[in-house]
C-alpha cells in the first residue's frame, strides 16, 4: 500500500467540493520562523561577551565578574537561545561545506566558528571562561574540585582529538553530526530532550562536581581547536598580577592541572640523558604520523557505516545475499522510492571512497598531535616562575585568589 | 652559558612565530575558501510532503516531546467527503465523532458539519504529536490533503535535525528561512 500512494499519479481521487454556502477555506496554520535577525545579534552578543571576558580575566583580574558573565551566557546562548547554534558544533558546519559543493554555510556559523579562535589568538581561551553555555554549566556546577592523577588526565585529554578527527571527517563525508547528536547539556538546555541526552548530560554534570569541567576536559572537539591556537597567543591570563614570588601558594590551585610549576628547585638532568630523550621522541612524531593514517585507512570502511546510504546498502546486499529481510524504515522506503540496488551501491562505493582519502588525512591529524604531545614532555622549558598553560588553561580565574603579590602600582 | 641561553631563546621564538603564523593562517583562509558559499540568510529544516512516507518516526525522533512536526491541512486540495479516510478508522461501523471511530490517537481532528453533504476537518495543533496516522489514511483513501510539516513557532532548528537524521526518505532539509513552509499542492510526485 506504501508502493501504491508513491507512485500514484497525481490526481484528486474526489473533487473539490463546490459550496453553496458562504464557506470560506480557513487559514493555514503556519507560523513563521524565528527572525533572521536573531542570529546577527547573537554573533554581536558572542563578540560582546568574549571581549568583556577578556578585560576581565586579562586586566581586571576578576573571578567573581567571570563568574557572572558566564552566568550571562549561560541564560542567553544555553537557555534563551536553547543553545543552538553553538561554537562546538559549527566545527561541522565548517567542515560540511569546506568539502562539499551543495551546501552554502550560514553566515552565522562561520562567524561562531571564526570569532573565539581569533580571540584565542590574541587572549587565549577566553571563550570557555565567558561565552561557552556548555562551559558555563559546567563552571558553575564544579564547586568540590578533585584533581586528576596527571597520567589519567593526559590519556583522557587524547579523546577530544579522536573526537574532533571523527567528527570532521564524518560530517565531511555528509554522513552525520557527532557532535550535535552527543551534545550534552543542549537537552538541559532546552528543558526538553530523549532520556539518554537528560542522563548523559546529568552524569556529565554529577561527575563535574569533583572532576571540574569533564565536557571541556575529556571531550570537547572545539577546545582541541582552541587549545592549539591559544598556546600562540599573544597575551593571555597570568597567575601573579606582577612579578611570581614562587611561594607555590598556587600550586594546587588549579583543578585543571593547567598550572605550569616554576623549575628553580628541579635538578637539572643530565645532558645526554635530555639529548636521547629529545631524538627518540622527535623520530617518533613521523611514525605517530604514519601510523594514525594507515590506521584510519584501514578503518575507513568500517567508520563509513555511519553514513545512512552505507548502512542501507549493507541492509540491503544483506537480504541479496543471506535472504535477510531488509525491514527497516530505511529500507522500505528505499523499495518504494524508485531508485534503483545499482544506483544505491554506486553511492555507497562513492562514499567509502570519500572515507578512503579523508581517513588518512584524519589519522594523520591525531598521530601528529599525539607525537607532538609526547614529545613536548621529553622537551625542558626553563620556568623560574608559575604559569598557567596556555593550551589547557581555560582562563576561569580560580588561581587568582591564591597569589598573594600585589600589583605594582599599588606597592610603594 | 650566557650565550647558549641567549640562542635557545632564540630558537624557541622561531618555534613560537612559525607556530602562530601557521595557526593563524587557517582563520584568514577557512572564511577566503568559504567566500562564495556563505549564505547570510539562514536556513530552517522542513519537510518535503511527496517525499515523506508517513513513517511515523516525526514523533518519535523530534528532540522536543511533544514533537515539532504538527499535521497541516491544505483545505483547497480536501474533499470534505463524509466517510473521510484521514478521520475515521478502516472498517469502521458508523461514520461518527465516537473515540472508537477516529484514527487520530490523541483526538486532534476537529470534524465540522459544513453543508450536506461536506464536512470540513480542522487540526488542534495543541492536541496533535506528529504521529501521521491521519496523513497516511488521507493518502491512501482521499485527496492527501494532510501533511506534516515542522513548526517553525516550536522547532528548535538544531544543526542537525534529529528528525532528518532518522528520515527514511530523505524528506527532511534546509529550506531558506523566508521560504519556511512546503506547502503541498498536488497529492504525489509528477
Amino acid at each position: 500500500m506504501l508502493a501504491w500512494h508513491m507512485v500514484v499519479i497525481a490526481q484528486e481521487r474526489f473533487p473539490r467540493p463546490e459550496f453553496e454556502t458562504d464557506y470560506t477555506y480557513p487559514e493555514y496554520q503556519l507560523p513563521a520562523a524565528r527572525h533572521a535577525a536573531w542570529e546577527y545579534i547573537d554573533t554581536g552578543v558572542l563578540i560582546l561577551v568574549l571581549s568583556v571576558t577578556t578585560w576581565l580575566a586579562l586586566k581586571k583580574r576578576s573571578r567573581q565578574g567571570l563568574v557572572w558573565i558566564s552566568l550571562f551566557s549561560l541564560g542567553y546562548f544555553g537557555f534563551f537561545r536553547e543553545g543552538c547554534i553553538c561554537s562546538v558544533g559549527s566545527v561541522q558546519n565548517v567542515a560540511l561545506a569546506l568539502f562539499n559543493d551543495g551546501y552554502s554555510i550560514p553566515l552565522t556559523a562561520l562567524l561562531f566558528f571564526i570569532i573565539p579562535l581569533v580571540y584565542a589568538l590574541f587572549a587565549g581561551r577566553v571563550f570557555c571562561a565567558g561565552a561557552c553555555p556548555l562551559g558555563a554549566i559546567q563552571e558553575l556546577t564544579g564547586i568540590w574540585p578533585k584533581k586528576l592523577p596527571r597520567a589519567v588526565e593526559a590519556t583522557l585529554a587524547t579523546i577530544p582529538f579522536i573526537y574532533l578527527a571523527l567528527a570532521v571527517l564524518f560530517s565531511a563525508t555528509q554522513s552525520q553530526f557527532i557532535i550535535c547528536r552527543y551534545d550534552p547539556f543542549v537537552g538541559i538546555f532546552r528543558l526538553n530532550a530523549p532520556y539518554t541526552m537528560i542522563i548523559f548530560g546529568a552524569l556529565l554534570l554529577l561527575a563535574g562536581i569533583f572532576i571540574n569541567r569533564p565536557y571541556c576536559r575529556f571531550l570537547c572537539p572545539y577546545g582541541v581547536l582552541l587549545n592549539i591556537t591559544s598556546r600562540f597567543a599573544s597575551r593571555h591570563l597570568s597567575i601573579t598580577p606582577a612579578e611570581c614570588i614562587n611561594c607555590r601558594l598556587c600550586e594546587n590551585a588549579c583543578p585543571y592541572n593547567a598550572i605550569l610549576p616554576s623549575d628553580l628547585e628541579i635538578k637539572n638532568e643530565e645532558p645526554a640523558v635530555v639529548r636521547r630523550k629529545f631524538i627518540t621522541y622527535l623520530v617518533l612524531i613521523p611514525v605517530f604520523v604514519v601510523a594514525g593514517a594507515v590506521a584510519l585507512y584501514i578503518l575507513s570502511p568500517g567508520l563509513s557505516g555511519a553514513n545512512y546510504d552505507v548502512k542501507l546498502a549493507r541492509e540491503i546486499r544483506l537480504e541479496m545475499k543471506e535472504g535477510i529481510p531488509a525491514a527497516s524504515n530505511a529500507a522500505i522506503a528505499f523499495k518504494g522510492s524508485g531508485r534503483t540496488d545499482e544506483q544505491l551501491f554506486t553511492a555507497e562505493t562513492e562514499i567509502i571512497e570519500r572515507y578512503r582519502k579523508g581517513g588518512p588525512w584524519a589519522g594523520l591529524f591525531l598521530g601528529l598531535s599525539i607525537g607532538i604531545g609526547l614529545f613536548s614532555l621529553a622537551i625542558r622549558t626553563e620556568r623560574t616562575e608559575y604559569r598557567p598553560h596556555k593550551g589547557k588553561c581555560y582562563s576561569c580565574g580560580r588561581c587568582f585568589k591564591y597569589c598573594p603579590v600585589k600589583p605594582k602600582t599599588e606597592s610603594t | 652559558m650566557g650565550m647558549g641561553n641567549n640562542k635557545y631563546q632564540n630558537r624557541r621564538d622561531f618555534v613560537r612565530k612559525t607556530g602562530k603564523i601557521l595557526v593563524a593562517a587557517p582563520l584568514v583562509f577557512i572564511p577566503a575558501m568559504l567566500a562564495k558559499k556563505i549564505d547570510a540568510k539562514g536556513y530552517v529544516w522542513q519537510i518535503d510532503p511527496l517525499k515523506c512516507t508517513t513513517c511515523g518516526q516525526c514523533k518519535t525522533h523530534c528532540v522536543l516531546t511533544p514533537s515539532a512536526v504538527k499535521c497541516t491541512h491544505k483545505y483547497e486540495m480536501c474533499g470534505y467527503c463524509d466517510l473521510c479516510g484521514g478521520y475515521l478508522r478502516q472498517g469502521v461501523r458508523t461514520i461518527s465523532t465516537g473515540a472508537e471511530n477516529q484514527i487520530c490517537p490523541v483526538g486532534a481532528i476537529k470534524r465540522v458539519f459544513i453543508e450536506e453533504p461536506y464536512f470540513e476537518y480542522t487540526i488542534d495543533e495543541k492536541l496533535c504529536d506528529g504521529c501521521a496516522k491521519c496523513v497516511r489514511g488521507c493518502l491512501d483513501f482521499g485527496n492527501g490533503s494532510l501533511y506534516m510539516q515542522i513548526r517553525h513557532d516550536l522547532c528548535a532548528n538544531c544543526n542537525e535535525c534529529s528528525i532528518a537524521r532518522a528520515c527514511p526518505s530523505d524528506a527532511v532539509s534546509r529550506v531558506p528561512v523566508d521560504a519556511p513552509y512546503n506547502i503541498k499542492d498536488r497529492i504525489g510526485p509528477l
